[in-house]
């Protein structure tokens, strides 16, 4: 699938398709979205970048195995849950609040880094998956 | 951090999966972190255990959501006990994976998924919610998909098809059994569904969702008309994984179905009929299947079936005594079961071979390693004083009370059957001269292995004949704790008092 408009459109792809997969990630705290949607988002633009650059390409991008980003995801949510057992003794997956907001970003809470983690998790599966099934093809 | 005691031993295993992941191609590695990370599981579930013991049921809310719109997370001494046995069980198969299960298979994850059953295992026993106990069950069955296809065998692959259909089929009817439930009380949460559903107009619609939770839980803890997956797919994986399927993934079925109709169905004369029955034709049919079998993995697979029925017959009972029966039974078999299942990869690593007929003199080869092997025999059959000779006592007598002289009888002819078995089992396997075998290129026999890698096969085989001998001699700890277990199950009151405070 080596045509020159999808080449040249998923290198402008990649970046958006990232970032709106962050957009969708935070904004899941309240409304729709999440870090599991998120998480199929930013693998979808990977696996279009392999789609038209080929897999070697992609994978020359990411740098590492996408099945590294599994136990990193793993950890994030695993940190996150288990913060409020370590610093306050409260129950584990209780959700925290930093007491002033940040700039810009506003308020963080635990609940966000364990998004974040499932963000993580579910692109490291997936690529995982597509990249072993499209190697073996 | 003492308040969340009960959540060490579940987090912990989930650190480890984690961690082991890091670790994906360093074999060495993960054989390390997992024995280690077993002794240290071990010390954790004998922190909760004590802390239960001497100050009662132990509850943590997740998140801070109060019962009961949060999970609760509930730690009585069932579930406690249960997750102590987990972790030893756990301990020895991870010690013995290290030695017995292949370096092909390894490679591909063995490890962090075997810590992500144990996980679920600790999950399930610990949950105070029954969506969540679903959640759990899923955990448990997708990591249990991966360990039996692990290695990709022919005989491996069938076994696994049999078993995926059937436990999808149940965590279905498990599934709709929860919706059916839900739609009727409105909750979720085990303590609550306790006192709402004897309040419930329609007993029809009750009795057709604690049919659906015994359908359900009868496949995966392998009753009488729901078992034909166990005995096709247990012998077709390595031996390590058998052993923690056989000691646990039925055993969790048996739990469920004791939380299941000692709290939220309770009183149900119709459901105690129905257990009744199951249990009696389980005791026959495990029993009689064994009797056949030429693979000794499978006879075990079989003796496990016909074991749970001695279970599912003190829960039919449910009185005081048959429950102390049932929980004696369970803490008993759990060991048991691990432990006859490492047997078995231990005599197939011996002469290369698990059929009955083929084997032979064992007992002249290694006489120290078979009497080794002749304890758990003995536990199994119920020789007293060994440990599967306590809990009948409680069961016999609570048929003598109740006048089920049915399971009675059929609890007798099940031991007698289970002596044949075993005995048929000693004096072909172990005294008879066995048939000259060619030796197979490509496998390790036991006698060639380096003296490191024997300890590591004989040591666990060792150490659970050990509790089984604790169990067995020091039966009246044993039964201390099942009493104290059974009289738990028979007040639900303390266990919605432990959840819910404020329903006072």
């Amino acid at each position: 699938m080596k045509t020159l408009i999808l080449r040249t459109a998923s290198n402008y792809l990649l970046p958006i398709l990232l970032l709106f997969s962050i957009f969708i990630l935070l904004r899941g705290h309240y409304l729709p979205g999440g870090g599991f949607v998120g998480g199929l988002i930013a693998s979808i633009a990977f696996v279009l970048h392999a789609f038209a650059n080929g897999l070697k390409n992609t994978k020359r991008l990411l740098k590492f195995h996408p099945g590294f980003l599994m136990p990193v995801g793993l950890s994030v949510a695993f940190l996150s849950g288990i913060l409020p057992v370590l610093a306050l003794d409260e129950p584990f997956m209780t959700s925290l609040w930093m007491h002033h907001a940040i700039p810009v970003i506003g308020k963080l809470n635990t609940a966000l880094f364990f998004d974040i983690g499932v963000y993580i998790v579910v692109q490291g599966v997936t690529l995982t998956i597509i990249f072993t099934i499209s190697e073996s093809a | 951090m003492t308040e969340q005691l009960l959540l060490y031993p579940l987090l912990f295993q989930l650190l480890l999966a984690i961690l082991l992941m890091f670790f994906w191609t360093k074999i060495n590695v993960q054989k390390v972190i997992s024995i280690v990370g077993g002794f240290v599981a071990v010390f954790l579930s004998g922190l909760l255990f004590y802390e239960v013991w001497t100050s009662g049921t132990q509850t943590v809310q997740a998140a801070s959501w109060k019962a009961p719109f949060g999970i609760t997370f509930v730690a009585d001494t069932l579930a406690a006990t249960l997750v102590l046995l987990t972790a030893i069980s756990g301990l020895a198969v991870s010690f013995f994976s290290s030695a017995s299960v292949i370096p092909a298979r390894l490679r591909f994850g063995y490890f962090p998924i075997y810590h992500f059953l144990l996980l679920g295992l600790t999950g399930a026993f610990l949950t105070g919610d029954i969506f969540n106990l679903y959640v759990w069950f899923e955990i448990i069955i997708i990591s249990s998909f991966v360990l039996i296809t692990l290695g990709g065998e022919k005989a491996q692959i069938e076994g696994a098809v049999k078993y995926f259909t059937l436990n999808i089929l149940a965590s279905i009817i498990f599934l709709t059994a929860i919706a059916v439930l839900y739609g009727l009380a409105g909750s979720l949460n085990m303590a609550d569904l306790s006192v709402l559903v004897p309040k419930l107009e329609n007993r029809g619609l009750v009795e057709v969702a604690a049919i659906l939770f015994l359908v359900g839980f009868g496949i995966k803890s392998a009753v009488f008309p729901l078992y034909f997956w166990l005995p096709a797919s247990y012998h077709t994986p390595p031996s390590a994984v058998s052993a923690i399927f056989g000691g646990l993934l039925t055993k969790v079925g048996v739990y469920a179905l004791i939380r299941i109709f000692s709290l939220i169905f309770t009183n149900d004369v119709f459901l105690g009929q129905i257990l009744l029955v199951i249990a009696i034709l389980t005791l026959f049919s495990g029993g009689v299947g064994a009797l056949v079998q030429k693979n000794i993995k499978k006879i075990f697979s079989y003796l496990i079936i016909c074991h749970i029925g001695f279970m599912i017959g003190g829960l039919a009972m449910f009185t005081k005594v048959a429950l102390v029966g049932t929980i004696f039974y369970l803490i008993h078999d759990i060991v048991l079961k691990t432990n006859l299942f490492m047997i078995s990869g231990l005599i197939y690593r011996i002469k290369g071979t698990s059929n009955v007929k083929l084997l032979g003199d064992l007992y002249d080869q290694y006489p120290k390693l078979s009497l080794l092997m002749f304890i758990p025999f003995l536990s199994l059959i119920g020789i007293p004083p060994f440990s599967g000779f306590w809990p009948k006592i409680s069961l016999l007598t609570a048929a003598l009370n109740t006048d089920n002289y049915v399971l009675l009888a059929l609890i007798i002819v099940a031991s007698l059957l289970t002596l044949i078995v075993i005995a048929k089992l000693w004096s072909e396997v172990f005294w008879k001269k066995g048939a000259v075998l060619e030796p197979r290129p490509h496998f390790l026999y036991f006698e060639k292995m380096t003296k490191a890698k024997k300890v590591q096969f004989i040591l666990p085989i060792v150490m659970l004949a050990g509790v089984t001998l604790y169990i067995g001699f020091g039966a009246e700890h044993i039964q201390q704790v099942s009493e104290r277990i059974a009289s738990e199950l028979m007040n639900k009151q303390q266990y919605i008092d432990a959840v819910m405070p404020q329903t006072e």
